[in-house]
């Protein structure tokens, strides 16, 4: 009896778990079957279906297409460098945190202004949109909503180097980057799919 | 012994001196969980007046045959709004308000995870309804006719197509549901937040209350099914405004891909408008046998189950399109064996009661009624995922029958059984028990002349969705039953606005735990401090109360 409640009497499962963290996560779940939808109509369509609407073959237009190529790496990358950034924020190095974060600036922003140019090229040089075939429905739809993540992280990491700049980002908002740098991995995780799914399987099978 | 803090009344906001417009201001502002959770509730209830006229609207047309009270246009308006006022706007506020309210009180915190995005969350709610209600004066339909969206809740493509809604009134469809739906996954991903990283010391996931599984299980089935419906929704906006061709077959769009990105959202959807009320459930019916719940473990993993196998039914929405019959198989198997988990629960609630006892109060017929209704439900859900005896009653009166004994007999009696266990908590004052018990006996007996003559008629042939149907098709008995049971449920409904009025004037005071209930809410005031609780409580068991009140046979010696 005494044993038992002495048993029961022992702190039990201190909580840990971080706010932030999960609410992150959950955040990642929600935002992943939203675009799981997208590549399930890319996939329908323009993969299985292989609908013949006129719109072009994405061999022609995305084989062996070095933009991309040079753009998924600039964007893979920039997931190694904010964690570099997250590392040196937490341990209180301020100048090497803004250095590591400026460079995963600059290259989110040229995966951006790749994807600027594709999409000027296919708009303006080739005439393609969403109205004009059922891959551009679902290319510009897929693609413009990754696009339009990584603006956000984009925006969001920009407003922390601007914060640092002004010495407005102390050591103890550490956790609160790396929460947003797990929204960074997210979004270089979402294109690990898209790039799969709309420049690789159609393209080289 | 188990360490409960004092009950305090003193309320750092709310003084009575205070004048209207700092009251108003007050609730607008407010981020406390309680605040947040009356309104949700109250907006829900507001709006399911006005799902309830619609429906009356619908069963005053179909009282007889070949009337004429209004044309198909507003017919089809009306069951629309109907569908989507009681899934969007009524089902969903009034079940994430009670687990707003009641979660942190239960597993003993002060507050949600994110007390402003829970606010957020509701106003993104309400504004997207009040958007999708602005359609009746702000919208135009074919051919300039005013009105709401007649697409039906499910709005299945291509009738939401520009050719065939040249109007404006399917767009508010899509962007109310589109705003609220980012106000449900906000408190989705909260209630999940706030149960994994918030509870009081000693509350470990298996001594949460079975309501608080539930509220972690719907949070994830709302992050889960809520987002592919905002990701459809947002597909049918570009084909209406930026000429996609998503859905559209004569561009080589799929009709069909809407349907399948729409039930995978609209099966856990569905769950999302059980699992609370199986919460509400299994916390009254324990209190009310007097005896701890039945299987507690069965029971956390029944409702597990459930939400994962609630992803693997969706097609059973759509036997009647024609699929592959193996994918037909498929689906009709996964939905038997969701019957598995539900029987579970079923089984033992009925252990809990066996043997209690019983105390009938209100709220436990609330779930009384609520067990028997919801099998009658659950009964017909396995005939209509036999494909054969789908395809024969598929879109007839019978799945109308069906998912009313589910949502109506199930959700929505067990949401009058958690307002009658819970309104002394949040008000401070009991409902009457004699206008209750009156208004149970008059719902039960008008839910049942409602949708029961339903299964008939809709084996008899009438369709879903139809606003008149021809006199001579032996449909004239069962449709005026049905209507005549619509005044009947509307009499309880004001027996409930009459006791709620009543009580909140001058009903008998509450106390801080009027049914000698176990779970920690009953630890606080009526209604509870700003902070709830002070020092915040320290749990050995799944009953803190039990052991705070019986130190000499405390439950933590058995579990």
């Amino acid at each position: 009896m005494a044993n038992q409640t002495d048993h029961h009497a022992l702190p039990r499962e201190e909580h840990h778990l971080s706010k932030g963290k999960v609410g992150m996560s959950c955040l990642i779940i929600t935002e992943s079957f939203f675009f799981m939808a997208f590549i399930v109509a890319y996939l329908y369509y323009i993969v299985i279906m292989q609908v013949d609407d006129g719109g072009p073959d994405p061999k022609d237009l995305f084989y062996l297409d070095w933009m991309v190529y040079v753009a998924s790496i600039c964007l893979f990358s920039s997931s190694a460098t904010v964690v570099f950034a997250a590392k040196a924020l937490a341990r209180g190095a301020h100048d090497k945190f803004r250095s590591w974060l400026f460079i995963t600036v600059v290259l989110g922003g040229l995966f951006i202004a790749a994807t600027a140019m594709e999409w000027i090229g296919l708009i303006g040089g080739k005439g393609i949109w969403m109205d004009t075939c059922s891959f551009g429905t679902c290319f510009f739809s897929l693609v413009g909503f990754h696009a339009f993540h990584v603006c956000f992280g984009l925006t969001a990491l920009s407003l922390c180097l601007v914060l640092s700049l002004l010495g407005k980002f102390p050591t103890m908002q550490a956790e609160r980057f790396e929460v947003l740098s797990w929204y960074w991995h997210f979004v270089d995780t979402v294109w690990i799919f898209v790039f799969t799914t709309v420049y690789i399987l159609r393209v080289y099978t | 012994m188990t360490v409960l803090p004092k009950p305090t009344s003193a309320s750092l906001s709310s003084s009575p001196q205070q004048g209207i417009l700092e009251r108003v201001h007050d609730w607008v502002t407010t981020a406390d969980h309680k605040k947040l959770g009356m309104l949700y509730i109250f907006s829900g209830l507001f709006f399911f007046l006005i799902g309830g006229i619609e429906a009356g609207v619908m069963r005053w047309q179909l009282v007889s045959p070949a009337n004429d009270v209004v044309g198909p246009i507003t017919f089809n308006q009306m069951f629309t709004m109907h569908g989507t006022t009681m899934v969007f706007l009524v089902g969903m506020p009034v079940l994430l308000g009670f687990g707003n309210y009641l979660i942190p009180l239960m597993i003993g915190t002060r507050d949600m995870a994110f007390p402003r995005l829970n606010a957020w969350g509701f106003w993104m709610f309400l504004f997207g309804g009040l958007l999708l209600y602005f359609s009746f004066i702000g919208s135009s339909g074919l051919f300039g006719t005013k009105g709401a969206p007649d697409v039906g809740w499910f709005a299945y493509a291509p009738l939401t197509s520009r050719t065939f809604n040249r109007g404006n009134n399917v767009d508010y469809w899509i962007l109310g549901i589109l705003v609220s739906g980012f106000g449900s996954m906000a408190t989705g991903i909260n209630l999940v937040v706030t149960i994994l990283c918030l509870r009081c010391k000693g509350m470990t996931l298996m001594r949460m209350p079975i309501m608080v599984w539930s509220m972690l299980v719907t949070g994830f089935l709302v992050m889960i099914a809520i987002p592919v419906l905002t990701a459809a929704q947002v597909m049918l906006l570009f084909d209406r405004f930026l000429g996609s061709h998503f859905f559209d077959p004569q561009l080589d769009g799929s009709a069909l891909l809407w349907q399948h990105l729409f039930w995978f959202f609209g099966h856990p959807e569905v769950y999302i408008l059980i699992i609370p009320a199986f919460g509400f459930v299994s916390e009254i019916v324990p209190v009310f046998s007097r005896k701890v719940i039945f299987g507690y473990t069965m029971m956390v993993i029944a409702l597990v189950w459930i939400a994962f196998q609630s992803m693997s039914v969706w097609a059973h929405h759509m036997f009647a399109v024609g699929l592959d019959p193996s994918l037909n198989a498929f689906f009709a198997a996964s939905t038997f064996l969701i019957a598995i988990p539900t029987g579970i629960k079923v089984f033992n609630w009925l252990g809990t009661i066996w043997g209690g006892r019983l105390v009938f109060h209100t709220p436990m017929l609330y779930a009384l009624g609520f067990i028997g209704m919801f099998v009658i439900g659950g009964l017909t859900g396995i005939m209509l995922a036999t494909v054969p005896f789908d395809w024969d009653v598929s879109d007839s009166y019978f799945v109308v029958g069906h998912f009313h004994y589910v949502l109506f007999g199930g959700t929505i009696f067990a949401i009058f059984g958690a307002t009658f266990y819970w309104f002394p908590k949040m008000t401070g004052r009991m409902l009457s028990e004699r206008l209750g018990k009156w208004q149970f006996w008059i719902l039960l007996f008008g839910m049942n002349l409602t949708f029961g003559p339903m299964h008939v008629s809709g084996i008899l042939g009438m369709p879903r969705r139809i606003y008149t149907y021809a006199p001579d098709r032996g449909l004239d008995l069962w449709n005026m039953l049905s209507s005549i049971g619509y005044v009947f449920q509307f009499i309880a409904i004001l027996f409930f606005g009459w006791n709620v009025v009543q009580s909140l004037i001058k009903g008998r005071k509450a106390g801080n735990d009027p049914w000698d209930a176990w779970t920690l809410e009953w630890a606080t005031t009526s209604p509870p401090a700003d902070w709830n609780f002070n020092p915040l409580p320290d749990v050995k068991s799944r009953r803190p109360l039990w052991d705070a009140k019986h130190p000499e046979d405390p439950d933590y010696e058995y579990e």
